[in-house]
């Protein structure tokens, strides 16, 4: 417990004393809700997990693809 | 079927992919190499005690955490494209890019938020040896996370200890240390560590020198440039003794990628490494046209660099296109070697492997397990030409010359630029007069785009000089993407574009605020 509330204190002491890493973190908190919520949520699907439920069945897909595209 | 791909997503998912790539490698060299240079200045510092190393590792340790927060996450972009616009060929590469890559992202996780955390919250707080650990441990870190997706790279470029599964579609590994240790994925996670440890040096010595240049903080600036200027040469030679191994691994392995990175279209014998040349621009394959306009060669030096005999001789593109030569073994007699396959007949090979995975299907289908054996057979004596079978004629197995041969050739000669560098820099550091050579400081400020733009450079002959390939043989861009339309991709290239620049003018901006306070005694965090 006592090595927990040590870890806690680094962290918000070191997170509070923060000069030039507060606007850094702005930025990686603003970049990482653009990444994460815009881009992979409205963006980037994936492909096969969005068609298929099973293995199987996507193993089944890209054999067909590329069967048929030569 | 095929013409109901929408062609141009093939281009506009590639141009997402380098932008994309391009931008993320703009933040990640420097993390590479940074970090060691913090580690060993804090290394000096502990051993020597003196306040002004602690700065001095302070003030370049907050530049490190600059980039290193700008930059962390760019790379996932990537990830989220092999998916949605490369699903052929996620699925296709099966375990290479899988569970390695996930355990080296919760790997790197771990020691970010901690060992990160401890370099610049644990100062005062920790003891001297316990936070030097930590900038080491970051170091050794930062620069393990970059090795499964460059074996990866490694792994497409010279697709071994994998075997194709005809069920599934998918790769699956077979031999995890031929993956690992393939001299493709040795020497390419060398050259690409050591070029960050060579762009850190530039950078160090860049920024110093403008402190020079303006009289500020000039002890810091000396001591700043002693160590990366040691750091620099040695990392700059190895980096050279890397990229050496790299070529000769290309000439073995991909040496259509090698005759393009040297304009080279008619083998030789004894065949000349072109130390500088402008190409003719409207060359073709056997079109019977001198390839260049001037060259400036060195005789003998390709075959040597390539295959390590000065006799060797080197398959250009039209011998490459058209088979029919025996490939160099030093240990082989000539008349037992074999001719090589012209792509004509090796796009009948993949044509054949392509109906033999059609007949197998069909065939387990059926339960007839004869045919289904009989055509995985074919498979199998097929595969390493599956991809072949894809292009519509010869020539789409030739990639960009030009662009493979410059990018190769201003690699090479800035490499060699910044060895010449690093000497001159220490020389007149050791001379006690390197204030007075403004000449040398202002080149030096001046080289760190180059430093970036060399780097830049190796991706395009890496990436570019493989062209068509996605995996080496096996399979073409045409045959990996998603059968979707260019739309969104054209969407999300724009943002990417605004994203990775406005990330980028923000790291330039906090950076040169940061160093035009210079270090302080207290650092900041
Ligand atoms: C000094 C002589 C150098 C030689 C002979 C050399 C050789 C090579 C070769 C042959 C490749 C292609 C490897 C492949 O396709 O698998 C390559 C790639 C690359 N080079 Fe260099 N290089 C040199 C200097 C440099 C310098 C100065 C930098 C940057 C500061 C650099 C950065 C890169 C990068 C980032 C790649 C892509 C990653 C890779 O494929 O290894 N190289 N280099």
């Amino acid at each position: 417990m006592k090595l927990l509330q040590g870890i806690w204190q680094f962290y918000y002491e070191g997170f509070r004393s923060m000069t030039v890493g507060r606007k850094l973190w702005v930025i990686i908190l603003i970049k990482l809700f653009i990444i994460f919520f815009i881009l992979k949520l409205f963006f980037f699907p994936n492909f096969l997990n969005s068609k298929f439920q099973s293995d199987l069945e996507k193993g089944n897909y890209v054999r067909e693809q590329l069967i048929i595209r030569n | 079927m095929f013409d109901q791909i929408d062609l141009s997503m093939v281009d506009w998912a590639r141009a997402q992919f380098a932008l994309t790539a391009i931008y993320h490698w703009l933040f990640v060299p420097l993390t590479l190499g940074l970090s060691f240079i913090v580690a060993i200045m804090e290394t000096i510092y502990v051993r020597t005690g003196n306040p002004e190393w602690k700065k001095i590792t302070k003030f370049w340790m907050l530049l490190f955490g600059i980039n290193f927060a700008i930059g962390v996450a760019t790379g996932i972009i990537l990830e989220f494209q092999f998916g949605t616009n490369w699903s052929n060929y996620s699925w296709f590469v099966g375990d290479i890019f899988g569970a390695p890559l996930a355990i080296e992202g919760i790997m790197a996780f771990f020691l970010e938020s901690t060992f990160i955390a401890v370099m610049f919250f644990g100062w005062n707080k920790v003891s001297k040896g316990f936070h030097l650990a930590a900038s080491w441990l970051t170091a050794i870190g930062a620069n393990l996370s970059a090795l499964w997706i460059l074996v990866a790279n490694a792994w497409m470029q010279n697709p071994v200890g994998m075997k194709f599964n005809p069920d599934t579609a998918r790769n699956e590994m077979i031999n995890f240390w031929e993956v690992l240790f393939s001299p493709m994925a040795v020497n390419k996670f060398l050259h690409t560590i050591s070029n960050g440890y060579v762009i850190a040096s530039i950078f160090v010595i860049g920024i110093s020198a403008w402190f020079l240049l303006h009289h500020r903080h000039v002890l810091t600036a000396k001591r700043s440039i002693l160590v990366a200027g040691i750091f620099g040469i040695i990392t700059s030679l190895f980096l050279a003794y890397t990229g050496d191994g790299s070529a000769y691994t290309v000439a073995q392995k991909q040496p259509m990628k090698l005759a393009a990175m040297e304009g080279l279209y008619k083998g030789t014998s004894g065949a000349g490494l072109v130390a500088v040349g402008i190409l003719t621009p409207s060359k073709k394959p056997g079109d019977g046209k001198d390839p260049f306009l001037m060259k400036v060669e060195i005789p003998n030096m390709l075959s040597i660099l390539g295959y390590r005999d000065s006799k060797a001789f080197v398959p250009g593109v039209t011998d490459l296109l058209n088979g029919g030569y025996k490939p160099w073994f030093e240990k082989i007699p000539e008349e037992e070697r074999e001719s090589t396959y012209s792509v004509a007949q090796k796009m009948e090979k993949g044509k054949l492997a392509i109906s033999a995975l059609r007949n197998y299907k069909t065939a387990s289908k059926a339960g007839d397990t004869i045919l289904a054996n009989i055509s995985r057979r074919q498979l199998e004596e097929n595969f390493p030409y599956f991809g072949y079978g894809y292009l519509t004629k010869p020539e789409s197995a030739v990639p960009n010359i030009p662009l493979t041969f410059y990018s190769f050739h201003l690699m090479v000669m800035l490499g060699f630029y910044f060895i010449l560098l690093f000497a001159l820099v220490l020389f007149f550091l050791n001379r006690g007069n390197l204030e007075k050579q403004r000449w040398l400081l202002w080149l030096s400020l001046w080289t760190i785009p180059l430093g970036y733009l060399a780097s830049q450079a190796g991706w395009v002959v890496a990436e570019v000089g493989r062209q068509p390939w996605v995996i080496q043989d096996l399979l073409p861009t045409i045959a990996a993407i998603s059968m979707i339309g260019a739309g969104s991709v054209k969407t999300t290239f724009w943002i990417f574009a605004a994203l990775f620049t406005a990330l980028l003018i923000a790291e330039v901006m906090i950076m040169v605020r940061q160093i035009k306070i210079g270090p302080k005694d207290g650092g900041q965090k």
